[in-house]
């Protein structure tokens, strides 16, 4: 399965065995690294966001936003993680403690745990799984019970109601999220989200085969399923907004209408688990969204240019580790998360730009418009792949 | 089924009396979720406090309590006399601080038939106009953010800076600009500021399409937010007083500027805007044209800007000018005259309403010959129009008292006083 590590260890010795061994022979060692990466790497990601989404608002605002700590503000994020850590750490006594502490956690782990799910490159993921897109989610979905459950918790009337809000909204949405991502999956005829990859690169749509078409190939972005399922994808936008809990879809907190809704409660750190939970759920919903409609890490098999590179390297270094393997894992990450980063800045434009939904207008939208519209359009999708296959 | 009635004492603010039978009657079964809206929400615009009974989302009742920022404005009035008093209004409106002034100098000249000159009456409209479109840039701006469009509130507020930079070359003071005194104004205009005020007004109609228009009037949901929310039909409108854009937002073709002319409006062309349907998005659409309307209006004082002086030559009511003060006997007793004992109006009392940029803004004010009025009684429009909070909290969502409240556009400094 695993190309990138294309070797054994017979013939090492010392650290870089070591090394190798943790690389090559997927111990339990393997799987500590890769949860220490990515539960370093989503908190500098989610800092960046915040810092993004600052400055984002602010140019389009026509203000500076932070620029003092660090080169245009960069560090912002982390005065504003030290300032957290260290207010004092008030409980209210009306709430109901042990699931009051729990609602933050619950708001933080299920977008980490679905980013296991997610692949980065080729070769550059934490768990395959044949479930793929249903684990993730079966774990997102967890998301809800942070939010109604801190709302519920913290037995005061402000986040009750945004408690109750988050609870049918994300329920509501949730439908219409999984209806509309199916049409990918009868495209593609698996669940994997590697397999949903692979597919994007087959030359369907255009009409050539792979060997027509050359590396820089800009026509193979037609492959991308977002040309396949148009409307699809833009329904599992509209629905991930909504899952997200993301501005103009953001009842629960409604700051204008219920306080701060759900986190009124909450202050210090567990504020910011809130707050950090909300943007790793943007994070793994924009992941998501490139792996299914903007194929992932491929770009016009601009993907493949290390390819060669990476069988003969593996061919003259056998038996340790593949670096041009390595390079090209890179390679595809950096790809994947251009395209994440594009989403994300989607997200911070939105919500610089709309109103808010009212919560009755929200679920009209929701179970009246999204539900019936993905459910035909799964129809379409389902006659169409019928008649290209031939029945 | 026979439960106990709540008393008095158990929990005031959820005690209402029935009108017909003056019993207590609220809620006996406990049906619905008291909620406590304000005094201290981002959306109350201040120290508005609401207590929202409510069935799930939708609004059974409600009961606005008001009185949080009450400061004793109008014995302040009695204590302090005229003039000192000017700096006061600046804390009513205080979106409009320079309306407010304007305001109370006619309402306290209007009594004994003070008018001032011509070239006063200009100032005072350019500034009144400047401060409703000031007014208006930051209650639609207030509107937007609480509907959850919080970039127009930035692009607005900017929009009133410029104003303000504006008042601080005028008056010396961005905020709180107490400019004008019994008879006149502070100081005549400096240098130049007539052409910067006539550089923005022409360039302000253009800012407000492209971001303000551009964002929100055809904006799907903004108009879903806000078509058929907050309706007030036109009897009603009328019964409950409602003045300013909440009454023409109706269809009520009433401005006192056009019905009662004041300060030489009926020399000015402009149009008053008025609504279809009485809804939020009616009175939305209202204040953005007023803002156009202002600008045309601030456009033509410039052009005919009158010279001459900006008081009345009568100093028993205003001060004399310093350097006569320093020279002649007779000046020096009228200074020392009217500062230490205030402008000498004789006795005579009459209400005086202008249109501010809420609605109609009235001083009753009794004079008795000495530096203070016997009595100082206003009319805000705020707290007129509040009123009609219960009207309009009925059967509408919670999500829906954020565009009834902006739209309403009332300060509380005004309301409580």
């Amino acid at each position: 399965m695993h190309t990138l590590l294309a070797a054994t260890a017979a013939d090492s010795e010392g650290f870089f065995a070591w090394l190798n061994a943790l690389f090559v022979e997927q111990t339990w060692p393997r799987a500590l690294l890769i949860v220490i990466v990515v539960g370093l790497t989503v908190p500098g990601l989610v800092s960046a966001l915040v810092w993004a989404e600052r400055r984002g608002s602010a140019l389009i605002q026509d203000r500076l936003g932070p620029n003092r700590c660090g080169p245009f503000g960069m560090f912002q994020s982390f005065a504003d993680l030290a300032k957290f850590l260290f207010k004092e750490d008030v409980i209210p006594g009306h709430v109901n403690k042990p699931i009051y502490l729990l609602a933050p956690a619950i708001a933080v782990i299920p977008p980490l745990v679905a980013l296991a799910f997610v692949p980065f490159g080729a070769n550059v993921f934490i768990a395959d799984v044949d479930t793929g897109i249903l684990a993730a989610f079966a774990v997102t979905s967890l998301h809800v019970y942070a939010i109604s459950l801190g709302g519920w918790a913290s037995n005061s009337k402000f986040p009750l109601l945004g408690g109750v809000r988050a609870s049918a909204q994300m329920i509501s949405y949730e439908i219409a999220l999984g209806l509309s991502a199916l049409g990918v999956f009868i495209i593609v005829g698996d669940l994997r989200l590697i397999s949903v990859v692979e597919m994007q690169t087959d030359g369907w749509m255009i009409g050539a085969g792979e060997t027509l078409r050359s590396a820089g190939d800009w026509t193979r972005l037609f492959d991308w399923n977002i040309f396949k399922q148009p409307l699809g994808a833009l329904i599992f936008m509209i629905a991930g907004f909504a899952e997200t809990n993301r501005h103009p879809f953001d009842m629960p907190e409604a700051e204008s209408e219920l306080a701060a809704g759900f986190h009124a409660e909450y202050s210090s750190m567990k504020f910011a688990l809130f707050f950090l939970g909300e943007y790793a759920a943007m994070v793994v919903f924009s992941s998501l969204f490139v792996v299914l409609y903007l194929g992932g890490w491929t770009l016009f098999g601009l993907e493949n240019v290390l390819s060669d590179w990476v069988t003969s390297y593996g061919a003259e270094n056998a038996g340790w580790i593949n670096w041009a393997s390595v390079a090209e894992g890179f390679l595809h990450v950096g790809i994947f998360f251009s395209k994440t980063l594009v989403l994300l800045l989607f997200f911070i434009w939105v919500r610089w730009t709309l109103p808010r939904f009212r919560y009755d207008q929200l679920m009209r939208l929701g179970w009246v418009r999204l539900l019936p519209l993905s459910l035909a359009w799964l129809v379409v999708t389902v006659i169409g792949v019928a008649i290209v296959r031939g029945l | 089924m026979a439960t106990a009635r709540p008393s008095l004492e158990d929990n005031p603010l959820e005690i209402s009396f029935d009108k017909s039978s003056g019993a207590l009657q609220r809620d006996p079964d406990g049906e619905y979720m008291t909620l406590n809206m304000g005094p201290s929400h981002p959306s109350t615009h201040g120290v508005l406090q609401i207590v929202l009974d409510l069935d799930g989302e939708r609004i059974v009742d409600s009961r606005p309590e008001i009185g949080y920022l009450h400061r004793g404005m109008e014995k302040i009035a009695e204590t302090y006399g005229y003039n000192k008093f000017i700096p006061y209004t600046d804390r009513m409106d205080y979106l409009a601080p320079i309306s407010n002034n304007i305001a109370v100098a006619l309402g306290i000249e209007a009594v004994n038939g003070i008018v001032t000159p011509p070239r006063c009456q200009a100032i005072r409209v350019i500034c009144a106009e400047l401060g409703r479109i000031s007014a208006h840039l930051l209650g639609l701006g207030a509107f937007a953010m609480d509907i959850g469009a919080l970039t127009v509130f930035l692009y607005t507020f900017r929009e009133r800076e410029y104003i303000y930079d504006l008042m601080e070359k005028l008056t010396g003071a961005r905020f709180t600009v107490s400019y004008t005194r019994v008879g006149g104004v502070a100081r005549d205009l400096p240098d130049g500021w007539a052409d910067a005020v006539l550089r923005y007004v022409r360039k302000l109609p253009k800012t407000l399409e492209e971001d303000v228009e551009l964002m929100l009037t055809t904006n799907r949901i903004w108009v879903d937010r806000l078509r058929g929310v907050g309706v007030i039909p036109k009897d009603v409108a009328l019964s409950y007083g409602l003045t300013g854009p909440c009454l023409r937002g109706s269809g009520v073709e009433w401005d006192l500027r056009k019905e009662r002319p004041y300060l030489g409006y009926e020399n000015y062309e402009f149009d008053v805007p008025v609504g279809e349907h009485g809804d939020a998005y009616d009175r939305y659409l209202l204040r953005i044209e007023e803002m156009k309307q202002s600008t045309r209006i601030i456009e033509q004082a410039i052009a005919k800007l009158p010279d001459g002086p900006i008081a009345v030559e009568d100093h028993k009511v205003v001060l004399p000018e310093k350097t006569k003060v320093l020279t002649s006997m007779e000046e020096l007793i009228h200074q020392f005259m009217v500062v230490t004992e205030g402008p000498a109006l004789p006795p005579g009392e009459r209400y005086f309403g202008v249109e501010n940029p809420k609605g109609e803004l009235g001083f009753y004010v009794k004079t008795d010959g000495t530096g203070r009025p016997a009595r100082l009684r206003m009319r805000a429009p705020s707290f007129v129009n509040l009123a009609i909070i219960p009207y309009l909290f009925k059967d509408v969502l919670v999500s829906d008292t954020v565009a009834i409240l902006g739209s309403l556009d009332f300060v509380m400094g005004e309301c409580d006083r």
